[in-house]
């Protein structure tokens, strides 16, 4: 068996890409499904009324959709340019860090000041994160995978510290959080009696800038030919180390926006749980959209119409919920091959 | 040559790669004791026909048979039994081993305990002694010349007791002189019995050693006729399917200095020397020639100019000014244009658009962007223009790169470097790969920019492209440049010696009068 190179693939088999990948998703969770002992036809019609079968459960999916869109974009940005960004995580936990120190109490202003405030002093925490692995990896040829990836952890513990310690919360009654961020910190509800908050505005905003400036000016131009051709970037004069460096600085920049969208609209406050693994979603959500700034809102709205509607399912059925996470897996790795083989095809001799 | 049967005997083979026909219906047939020449343009299917003989692809239709038994399609170990063996290009061996490990690579069985050396030493003793190739087989490959190599090659496929031997562009790394030599190896082994395809687009090479010729075109065998009943114009003219493009030569009026390197030491970060008192000195006008076997400098000293390698001592003046580290950006704003050696790696982003790739070294001039904008529509302008100008063929400018054949990615980056209007422009191999056509528009447009004015260094080594083309010649050999040489006093063979080192010959054929 071997691989040969297509000329062209035809536009029907690129857009078999996703569809094929929900189906084999699909499939593969619904044998999980029989073996735990439920009929996967129910199962999935629950999840899918789980995810968008009231009102309440579309605002619930929406809500989840916003960190998503947030982390995605960050690493769609940093992939284009062939930058490994793996600590969206901690850049996230870096946004809401910020925003926590500047938003419980230190001043207070009017919420159109405060925050869009907090919301870039929470892009330039999760920018100047992501700024240490590039530099050494510009510099030094560092890894940035390692770097990245282990930053997380660091991060995570001095969280950590922090909602254990110095900003553990008095009135908190002894759990391990942060004091709420003030009133005018607050993002308010698009629709009452939801948590569905404005960061979604603001995250589809970002999305249609991270488009525009991919596709539109120089700095995306150039991100775009350091990711395609380090050797011939170089040869023509663009400042590759620069133009890494400012990718970092935009990746981690959204990255660290999630953060304060979570904090700001969701949360209220900084604790451990503020992001389930967003970070490293986003990766997924990237992927999903071959790292279009567009594609990464519906690939968002993919993921978390599966894990809302997996966790619905999962309480009606008594199904472990991780069928969200293996289905996001196996999806991802659906994707993946498909468009390997929309580029090679496939000869049994 | 003979009535008897043939060793070798391809019919009918057909091969396609989607719309693109690679092979269609060819036959070849190969006798014991000859030398076919596989001629044809680049893209007119030899390679693919050589990796269906060794089962790297199958046929979609056709018969291979070796001494009347059919071969195996699609397995390259049936093929190798079969006593086929290739010389590639470029050379397969591992340069940290010996030539006796090479050699052996591969030939023993494998749960054998230990390594019968001595037998195998002493076969490869006989086989050098037989054809006269002088190669020892305790050194180690990294310790060879090119030439010692190609030899190890050859006695690689002779030690696997090889009756088909396949070449390919074996000359082109070699100097005038060991193609002599290689020809010799090969008579001898043709008079042992042996039978041997070489593939070539040199037409000198043809007519030198070949008793046979077939000449592939798009795929078809266009012509087939013995060596001795023709001449290398009938043979071009066949290959090309029409007359050869003319280049029209002009006196060159040489102006003002422009580049001037004297003493230029360049080394690695090991510490290695790259360029060694490297001089030159390029006025307005002319175009030098840079000749030399590969891997003697070339490429660094190609680095230098485009800004990559940043020299330790010397000097290096462009335009009046000194440079002390040279960056791309800055040589392209002091209007050096730079093609560059491997045109799909470093030339253009194949996964880019046309236009995209015609921005490359332009998107930040002001008439192609303002305050961080690209002006999309000028540059889609620009590239209309500039793909009509150098007939460049893509399927539109919001084609990938990819898609575009070799020819056509050297015309996009002319056409970017060239529009630019460059005072000196720095050619590395610039026809390397490419059919005859492409190759004379490119030696039209390097002389038309050089009798416009502009200073012109084109790396080459195929020689008869320097002589097309240079008004002056400077051998490149181990990182440093020789005297100016008049292509007019001196012959290939004379440039061969100077190439391997032999520089007291360059006297005889610098240029008469003293440069200023």
């Amino acid at each position: 068996m071997r691989l040969e190179p297509r000329e062209h693939s035809a536009w029907w088999l690129r857009a078999m890409v996703p569809l094929s990948a929900g189906f084999i998703a699909l499939f593969c969770c619904s044998v999980l499904i029989i073996w735990a002992g439920a009929s996967p036809v129910d199962a999935l019609g629950l999840l899918i009324k789980g995810a968008v079968g009231s009102k309440f459960a579309i605002s619930e999916t929406l809500t989840r959709t916003i960190p998503l869109i947030f982390t995605g974009l960050a690493a769609a940005v940093a992939f284009r340019a062939k930058l490994w960004n793996i600590g969206a995580e901690g850049q996230l936990y870096a946004g809401a860090c910020i925003a926590t120190w500047l938003g419980t109490g230190m001043f207070d202003l009017s919420p159109w000041l405060m925050i869009p405030l907090l919301f870039a002093a929470g892009a330039l925490a999760g920018g100047l994160l992501l700024l240490g692995p590039t530099i050494l990896k510009t510099r030094f040829g560092v890894d940035e995978v390692v770097t990245t990836l282990l930053l997380n952890f660091i991060v995570l513990l001095f969280v950590n510290w922090l909602v254990f310690g110095p900003w553990k919360d008095p009135m908190a009654m002894g759990w391990p959080q942060a004091a709420p961020v003030v009133d005018s910190a607050v993002l308010g509800h698009i629709i009452a009696k939801t948590r569905l908050h404005w960061g979604l505005i603001i995250a589809l905003a970002s999305a249609v800038c991270v488009w525009l400036l991919m596709r539109f000016t120089t700095w995306g131009y150039e991100i775009r030919a350091v990711g395609h051709s380090q050797n011939a970037s170089i040869f023509a004069g663009i400042p590759v180390n620069r133009v890494v460096v400012r990718t970092a600085l935009i990746s981690g920049g959204l990255a660290g926006m999630a953060g304060v969208s979570e904090l700001c609209g969701l949360k209220g406050y900084l604790t451990l749980d503020l992001s389930p693994g967003f970070g490293y979603s986003g990766i997924v959500v990237a992927m999903l959209a071959s790292l279009h700034p567009l594609g990464v809102i519906l690939s968002s709205l993919f993921i978390a119409v599966l894990s809302i509607g997996a966790d619905s399912m999962s309480r009606s059925l008594n199904i472990s919920n991780y069928i969200a996470d293996v289905a996001t897996a196996v999806s991802l790795l659906a994707v993946l091959l498909s468009m390997l083989l929309t580029r090679y095809r496939i000869r049994w001799r | 040559m003979n009535s008897t049967k043939p060793l070798l005997s391809l019919k009918n083979i057909t091969k396609t790669f989607g719309p693109l026909v690679a092979n269609d219906s060819i036959d070849l047939d190969l006798h014991r004791g000859e030398i076919l020449a596989l001629l044809g343009e680049n893209g007119a299917g030899k390679t693919t026909l050589m990796n269906i003989l060794f089962g790297h692809y199958v046929a979609d239709e056709g018969t291979i048979e070796i001494d009347g038994a059919p071969l195996t399609p699609g397995s390259p170990k049936e093929s190798l039994q079969a006593k086929l063996g290739m010389v590639h290009q470029h050379f397969t061996l591992a340069d940290n081993m010996t030539v006796l490990d090479n050699i052996m690579l591969g030939t023993e069985p494998f749960w054998a305990f230990r390594r019968n050396t001595a037998k195998a030493v002493k076969k490869i003793k006989r086989l050098s002694d037989q054809y006269e190739i002088d190669v020892n087989p305790h050194s180690m490959v990294s310790h060879l010349s090119v030439g010692q190599r190609q030899r190890v090659e050859i006695l690689k496929a002779l030690y696997r007791d090889t009756r088909i031997l396949i070449l390919d562009e074996p000359t082109a790394v070699l100097t005038p002189q060991e193609s002599d030599h290689l020809f010799a190896t090969l008579r001898l082994l043709v008079a042992e019995g042996l039978a041997i395809i070489f593939i070539t687009h040199k037409l000198r090479e043809v007519m030198a050693v070949s008793d046979r010729c077939q000449v592939l075109r798009h795929g078809k065998t266009i012509h087939l006729c013995k060596t001795a009943d023709t001449t290398a114009d009938k043979l071009a003219k066949e290959m090309v399917g029409g007359e050869l493009p003319k280049v029209e030569r002009r006196e060159s009026k040489p102006g003002e200095l422009l580049l001037e390197l004297s003493d230029i030491n360049a080394t690695d970060k090991k510490g290695h020397q790259l360029l060694r008192e490297l001089n030159l000195s390029l006025h307005g006008g002319e175009i030098i020639g840079i000749a030399g076997v590969s891997g003697n400098g070339q490429s660094h000293f190609a680095d230098l100019l485009s800004g990559l390698l940043i020299p330790s001592s010397g000097s290096f003046q462009l335009l009046g000014k000194m440079i002390d580290r040279p960056n791309p950006l800055q040589m392209l704003k002091s209007g050096v244009g730079r093609i560059p050696e491997d045109r799909t790696a470093t030339g253009v982003i194949g996964d880019m658009t046309v236009q995209e790739n015609i921005a490359l070294e332009k998107y930040w001039k002001n008439d192609f962007s303002s305050f961080g904008l690209l002006n999309n529509s000028a540059l889609a302008k620009h590239t209309r223009e500039l793909t009509k100008t150098f007939d460049v063929r893509c399927g539109g400018l919001n084609a990938s790169a990819r898609t575009m054949s070799g020819g056509n990615m050297q015309k996009l980056i002319l056409a970017r470097v060239l529009s630019e209007k460059p005072r000196v422009i720095l050619a590395n191999q610039p026809t390397w790969g490419l059919d005859v056509g492409a190759t004379a528009f490119v030696h039209r447009q390097l002389i038309e920019a050089s009798r416009n004015g502009a200073g012109v260094i084109v790396i080459s080594e195929d020689l008869d492209e320097l002589f097309s083309v240079a008004d002056v010649i400077q051998v490149m050999y181990q990182g440093s440049l020789s005297p100016p040489i008049d292509p007019s006093r001196t012959t290939a063979s004379e440039l061969g010696l100077a190439m391997s080192g032999h520089r007291d010959v360059i006297h005889s054929m610098m240029l008469k009068e003293a440069r200023a």
